[in-house]
């Protein structure tokens, strides 16, 4: 490194120390590393920017507000008349998110309490390493499993025809969900101050009580923020409910019946549509609704953690 | 000595059953998932071999290797880094060590919560509506490779910044009185510290990136192709997608291939993710400070 001029024995402020080369490295790193932050923005814009590009057209010319939201008809390569309506398709899409979550919040808010608040030691260290891992199965291997494994066994216990059902991917959904949730949970739980535990403890309470009345009301927050993150998750799931659900188009009214989800919707026809058609743009309008709900999802998320912190 | 109440017996008793229950859930969450990976091991280790690593598949698909498809996960994961790694290390740079307390930080990080959150198919969407048409890249590795990369882009910004933040201000201060700039302090100081933590990271983006299948889907990965790939703008076959299609797509097919395919898969996901669990439980053990 060059010496710098420096005057000694007075502390030098680096940044007002112009004349040499260091200060212009110093400012250009600067720059760069700015650009690499406002990056993370220049993106989620641009996807936003992109899949609006590309179904605009559709937002022109077929889209009517109604027959989208409110028909449960998806016949988009129709002879006779296209029809656009998710309806069905967001049908599909909660009830498999729906009994995921059901499956998911009590399990994984029950474990990241265990993880957090009972396990000591090589045990603690032994589950947080497994949910971590489990967290990191790939969805299409999720998709498998549901395809695989699942699909007979459902077939098999409860006697039904198809076994690739809103029972299938849910429980293959919140099997999926549940480790990620039980992380954020857990980072929550122990984000609490001990001195809190410790206060109740002096006053007498037991392990449980201090977790009841203490733990879970200061972490009520994060918690929250975890259940988000995990709908989140379960809502914007491609690969596994595109290969669980049986992908027929259909709104469920039990759980053994087979239903489509937008997202695999958009994965199983993009591919065979024509680029600028009809079809085509309406599956990037699917992406457009996906992404708002996503982004007020994880908008409410961040203000339920951070947000009403600060307040 | 103290005698025990009937209180203190009756809290003693839902204390022992709150913690069994609670076990309890925990143990149902990770016991069914032990058992389907056991039953992955079972079925798909007998299909294993040399021949199934380094062969290409034959008859439809139905025989043969994988071959084309490991190498072309390993490619797309590897431009997949080279162009998200400096980018988020970058960016975790100026938000641990640059970025003050404001609305416009707060964005960023808002920004970068969403990019996580959204829709992987979402980011599909947008591979083909940016890369493939728009920077005309056409569906080739490429495409596929930094639609991957904005995906996963949070995973390393996130780890950074974590070991960034890390690293205690004395460090920083001690560095400034010795008349260096910020960035030299970062350089000699503050980078060196949490090499570890950014590593860790980049293995775990590895590991994501390796198992993602919607976002290659329709930017750059093929079913099948005769050929491996030549540069970067051709396509090429993946591992995810590979298992997606034998397990789907292909009439015939013999039951254990499509579980081999899933061993090798979640394999080399768990192996990428081992590294970066035991280096950083080994460096909490000894943390200098």
């Amino acid at each position: 490194m060059e010496q710098q001029a420096r005057r000694p024995g007075t502390p030098v402020q680096p940044d007002f120390d112009r004349l040499n080369r260091d200060w212009y490295i110093d400012k250009v790193v600067q720059l760069l590393v700015f650009l690499g932050g406002v990056s993370a923005i220049v993106f989620i814009i641009g996807i936003f920017v992109f899949i609006t590009r590309e179904g605009f057209g559709f937002l022109l010319g077929d889209f009517n507000f109604r027959e989208f939201f409110f028909s449960p008809n998806w016949r988009p390569t129709s002879e006779t008349r296209e029809t656009f309506g998710i309806l069905a398709l967001i049908a599909g899409t909660a009830s498999v998110t729906g009994l995921a979550m059901l499956i998911a919040i009590p399990f994984s808010l029950g474990a990241a309490i265990y993880i957090a608040e009972f396990a000591t030691g090589k045990t603690r260290e032994f589950l947080k390493v497994t949910v971590e891992l489990l967290a990191a199965i790939p969805s299409v291997v999720w998709g498998f499993i549901g395809l695989a494994i699942m699909n007979p066994l459902i077939i098999k216990t409860f006697d039904v025809p198809v076994g690739l059902t809103v029972l299938n991917a849910g429980v293959i959904l919140g099997l999926m969900a549940a480790p990620i949730m039980t992380s954020i949970a857990e980072d929550a739980l122990k984000a609490v101050p001990d001195r809190y535990r410790e206060a109740a403890e002096a006053m007498g309470a037991t392990r449980w009580q201090v977790i009841y009345k203490v733990v879970l009301p200061a972490a009520k927050n994060g918690l929250l923020g975890a259940v988000l993150l995990g709908v989140g998750r379960g809502f914007g799931e491609t690969m596994a409910v595109l290969m669980a659900t049986g992908h027929s188009i259909n709104i469920p009214t039990s759980i053994f019946d087979s239903v489509r989800a937008l997202t695999a919707t958009i994965a199983a026809e993009l591919g065979e549509t024509a680029a600028g058609s009809s079809h085509y743009q309406a599956l990037f309008t699917i992406g457009i609704f996906l992404f708002v709900v996503t982004f007020i999802i994880n908008l409410v998320a961040d203000l339920v953690v951070r947000g009403v912190r600060k307040g | 000595m103290f005698k025990a109440t009937v209180l203190n017996r009756r809290n003693a008793t839902a204390q022992r059953v709150y913690r069994i229950a609670l076990g309890g859930m925990t143990g149902i969450l990770i016991l069914p998932v032990i058992l389907i990976l056991g039953m992955l091991i079972w079925k798909g280790a007998p299909i294993i071999s040399f021949e199934f690593l380094f062969t290409g598949p034959t008859k439809g698909m139905t025989a043969g290797g994988i071959f084309p498809a490991l190498l072309g996960t390993i490619l797309l994961v590897l431009v997949a880094l080279l162009a998200s790694v400096p980018l988020g290390v970058a960016a975790a740079i100026y938000l641990s060590e640059y970025a003050p307390d404001n609305w416009f930080t707060r964005a960023i990080n808002l920004a970068i919560i969403n990019l996580a959150g959204v829709p992987s198919i979402v980011h599909a969407l947008f591979g083909v509506g940016a890369f493939v048409i728009f920077f005309r890249f056409g569906t080739s590795i490429l495409a596929a490779s930094l639609t991957l990369a904005i995906m996963t882009l949070p995973v390393v910004i996130v780890a950074t910044r974590e070991s960034l933040q890390a690293v205690p201000m004395a460090f920083r201060e001690a560095c400034w009185n010795m008349g260096a700039t910020r960035w030299q302090t970062i350089r000699r100081v503050v980078l060196p510290n949490a090499v570890s933590g950014i590593l860790t990271g980049v293995i775990l983006e590895v590991s994501r990136t390796a198992g993602e299948t919607a976002p290659i889907m329709f930017t750059g990965a093929a079913f099948f192709l005769p050929l491996l790939p030549q540069s970067v703008f051709d396509q090429t076959m993946a591992l995810s997608l590979h298992l997606f299609v034998v397990s789907t797509q292909v009439p015939n097919m013999p039951e254990q291939l499509p579980y081999g395919v899933a061993l090798v898969l979640i394999s080399l996901v768990l192996l990428m993710n081992s590294p970066s669990i035991a280096l950083r439980m080994y460096l909490r053990g000894k943390k200098k400070w």
